[in-house]
């Protein structure tokens, strides 16, 4: 049994897609930015283009950040579920294999943070 | 060789003085250290405080259950009766 | 003439306890206490239990009556004297405001749960030592917001605990700690609060805290430390004694106990990030880092401790190494948390100053000139502009510790710690090893985890922005939230003491006028 119970128990999850209205949830991290504490999460029509998320909902998260209009989007090294990823911009985000609560890291090269520490 | 240390703690107050002085007096071998408002008590093995000793101090009958009242903490297995309150620890 | 001999120490605690226990007659054991095997526990003989204070129940209400009466004359004395004015500064006051939201419901949920392990083991020791303990965890929950109750009056964030501690972001990680153990079996629940909090543990929670009021000149949180320390020996007696008693019982009790002694350790450490951030960054007059009292409580004396329990085939708890990796960084990636969500929180937060920063650089020498300077001395470039920068995008949250997963990974402090399960075809995410571990072992347990996060984006906590969140969390903005800097708990201390002039100068310059 995959709880100790008297009985036969089940429980029921409280994060099912379904109960997000029409919505996935979608966690981003950007590495070695952590003036950022934590990943964010973010909840996303699942048919949004990922360069819609890239383009309308990055910015409004990180642009903050000093570092943030130096990117370079070409290079920009991407995961899903901690396996190398290259989006594709145009398609959707349950297309192309991003579901709900999946997590997305990106890592700008030559981008480590001020002071080069990660921050 | 195992740590058989045992120690009490108590709060540094007027109740809690005789209590002290009775502990040094029925223990060779323990060790005083004074902290902001606590004083801890280490013995090797065993420590006991004993009734009789308290009220000799304070001049009125005493039970060692009111210990309680001024405990900080401590550390050893602890052995109790109307008599002596003892913590001890190895052999 | 016969005289009536005084029943001994021993005789009285026998007839008050143990003879008043009798064996039924007409209901089955197992109807009785029915929740005595589910958890595979064995116990052979309820006798081998040792009642390491022989208090009978007339002694305890006769000394706890004597505590509670030097107790509240204190407090009354501090009341009158105003003495919350005695304070070293009133940034101090934002740790009472995290342990009355965070730590006094938990001694109110504690007086639950023994109250329900004791009623559910079927022999009279656990019974009645559980029971006291019961009243024991009552009265330090009616004794902290009896003491908090006076900085009510003065400061923001304490008027409303209960109400937060059930809603609140940061405060669902203490909250569901305690679910979690409360929701366990009795012999679960002893080993989890009475062992591994209450005997592993107790020192890196208590400590910080009453220390921490003795330093910076809160002396009704300290009385109320003494009044309840007292309490204390007999709850970490009852925790050594519970372990010992289980491992003695039965071989095949062993690795069941091991497992709640990995978890609840883990569980506890998580727990405990929060007084991590107190001890190195609220404390205006600071007692030890927590790396120091780490190495202290738990390195040194939980070493010798599990040195102890050897013996009876338990190591060391799992991950131990992970939290000595993690001692240079924890309080500081916690405090960046609530840097970061300030806005949303109900106690104030604010940069150290450079004489703070010498401190941390010292206590640190390894990481925080390295790690963390660099973003406070950013930060405070931003304040020095008139700016004081929040994060505007709401965090991903451990699906166990239900922390925002600020914690990196245990070799690596630059890279943030990602860990995942799939159960049942929905993907699950944990800040560490130790907090996937737990959630693989119950899985049906914790994908029922209120995730406050989660819980905001299906529209169940008010509303879908920032101030309806608020709101629902009784939590006032401009008041209760945001940096202690432009507080009214900050400007009212100003004009106490008399330097309202010198605040209003100092700020006016922060802010660039």
């Amino acid at each position: 049994m995959a709880v100790n119970a008297l009985y036969d128990y089940h429980g029921v999850p409280k994060d099912v897609e379904d109960n997000f209205h029409g919505n996935q949830l979608v966690y981003i991290g950007w590495d070695r930015h952590l003036m950022f504490c934590a990943p964010v999460c973010l909840p996303l029509p699942p048919d949004m283009p990922f360069g819609a998320l890239v383009q309308e909902v990055l910015p409004g998260v990180y642009g903050s950040h000093p570092e943030w209009e130096r990117i370079d989007w070409s290079g920009v090294e991407w995961t899903l579920e901690q396996q190398p990823f290259r989006p594709d911009m145009q398609q959707g985000l349950r297309e192309q294999g991003i579901g709900h609560k999946s997590v997305i890291r990106f890592y700008a090269p030559g981008l480590d943070g001020i002071g080069g520490v990660a921050t | 060789m195992s740590n058989n240390a045992v120690y009490i703690a108590l709060q540094n107050n007027e109740d809690a003085r005789p209590i002290i002085e009775a502990i040094e007096r029925d223990n060779e071998q323990a060790r005083v250290e004074h902290f902001p408002a606590m004083v801890k008590i280490d013995a090797p093995g065993r420590l006991v405080v004993r009734r009789s000793t308290v009220e000799g101090l304070i001049g009125r009958e005493w039970d060692p259950q009111e210990l309680h009242i001024n405990l900080v903490s401590l550390s050893g297995n602890v052995e109790e009766d109307d008599d002596e309150f003892v913590l001890r620890r190895g052999a | 003439m016969t005289s009536n001999k005084r029943m001994s120490l021993r005789e009285r605690y026998q007839k008050f306890t143990r003879d008043l226990a009798w064996e039924p007659s007409y209901q089955a054991r197992s109807d009785i206490y029915p929740q005595t095997d589910y958890e595979g526990i064995h116990i052979h003989d309820w006798d081998k239990w040792e009642d390491p204070f022989r208090l009978t129940v007339d002694a305890y209400w006769k000394y706890q009556a004597e505590k509670e009466r030097k107790l509240y004359s204190i407090i009354d004395a501090f009341a009158q004297n105003n003495g919350q004015l005695n304070v070293t500064d009133a940034r101090y006051v934002n740790a009472l405001k995290l342990f009355l939201t965070g730590v006094s419901p938990l001694e109110y949920a504690a007086h639950r749960g023994f109250a329900m392990a004791g009623r559910q083991f079927s022999g009279v020791g656990p019974q009645v030592a559980c029971q006291m303990q019961s009243i024991d965890e009552l009265r330090h929950a009616q004794t902290q917001i009896h003491t908090i109750s006076q900085y009510n009056k003065y400061f923001n964030g304490f008027h409303d605990w209960r109400h937060m501690h059930d809603r609140v972001w940061y405060l669902s990680v203490p909250k569901s700690f305690f679910d979690d153990a409360m929701t366990a079996g009795p012999f679960e629940f002893l080993t989890a609060i009475s062992f591994s909090f209450e005997y592993v543990l107790t020192n890196l929670l208590f400590m910080p805290f009453m220390s921490g009021a003795a330093y910076n000149g809160d002396m009704a949180t300290v009385t109320f430390g003494f009044s309840a320390q007292s309490d204390e020996s007999r709850h970490m007696t009852l925790g050594l004694e519970v372990v010992k008693f289980l491992l003695e019982q039965d071989e095949r009790n062993v690795p069941i106990v091991q497992k709640w002694i990995d978890k609840w350790f883990w569980r506890g450490y998580r727990l405990l990030g929060l007084v991590a951030m107190m001890m190195d960054y609220m404390l205006p007059k600071r007692v030890m880092s927590w790396k120091e009292a780490w190495e202290m409580y738990f390195e040194q004396n939980g070493g010798a401790l599990f040195d102890d329990l050897a013996r009876y085939g338990i190591r060391m708890p799992k991950y131990w190494e992970v939290t000595v990796k993690e001692k240079e960084r924890l309080s500081h990636e916690v405090w960046s948390i609530f840097y970061n969500y300030d806005h949303a929180a109900a106690f104030h937060s604010w940069l150290p100053d450079e004489s703070e920063m010498e401190w941390l650089s010292a206590k640190y020498p390894d990481s925080f000139d390295r790690y963390y300077r660099p973003r406070y001395d950013y930060w405070q470039s931003l304040v020095d502009h008139g700016e004081r920068w929040y994060n505007n995008t709401l965090p991903m949250l451990c699906q166990t510790c239900q922390i925002p997963m600020a914690f990196t990974e245990p070799d690596d402090p630059t890279t943030i710690c990602y860990r995942s399960s799939e159960y049942r075809g929905v993907k699950y995410h944990f800040c560490s090893d130790g907090c996937k571990d737990i959630f693989d072992d119950e899985p049906e347990k914790f994908v029922q985890a209120w995730l406050p996060v989660h819980q905001i984006y299906q529209g169940n906590c008010g509303g879908a922005s920032v101030p309806e969140v608020l709101e629902w969390y009784h939590l006032r903005d401009g008041q209760d939230n945001k940096d202690y800097l432009y507080s009214p708990d900050r400007a009212n201390w100003l004009r106490w003491k008399g330097q309202a002039g010198a605040g209003a100068d100092a700020h006016r310059a922060a802010v660039g006028e």
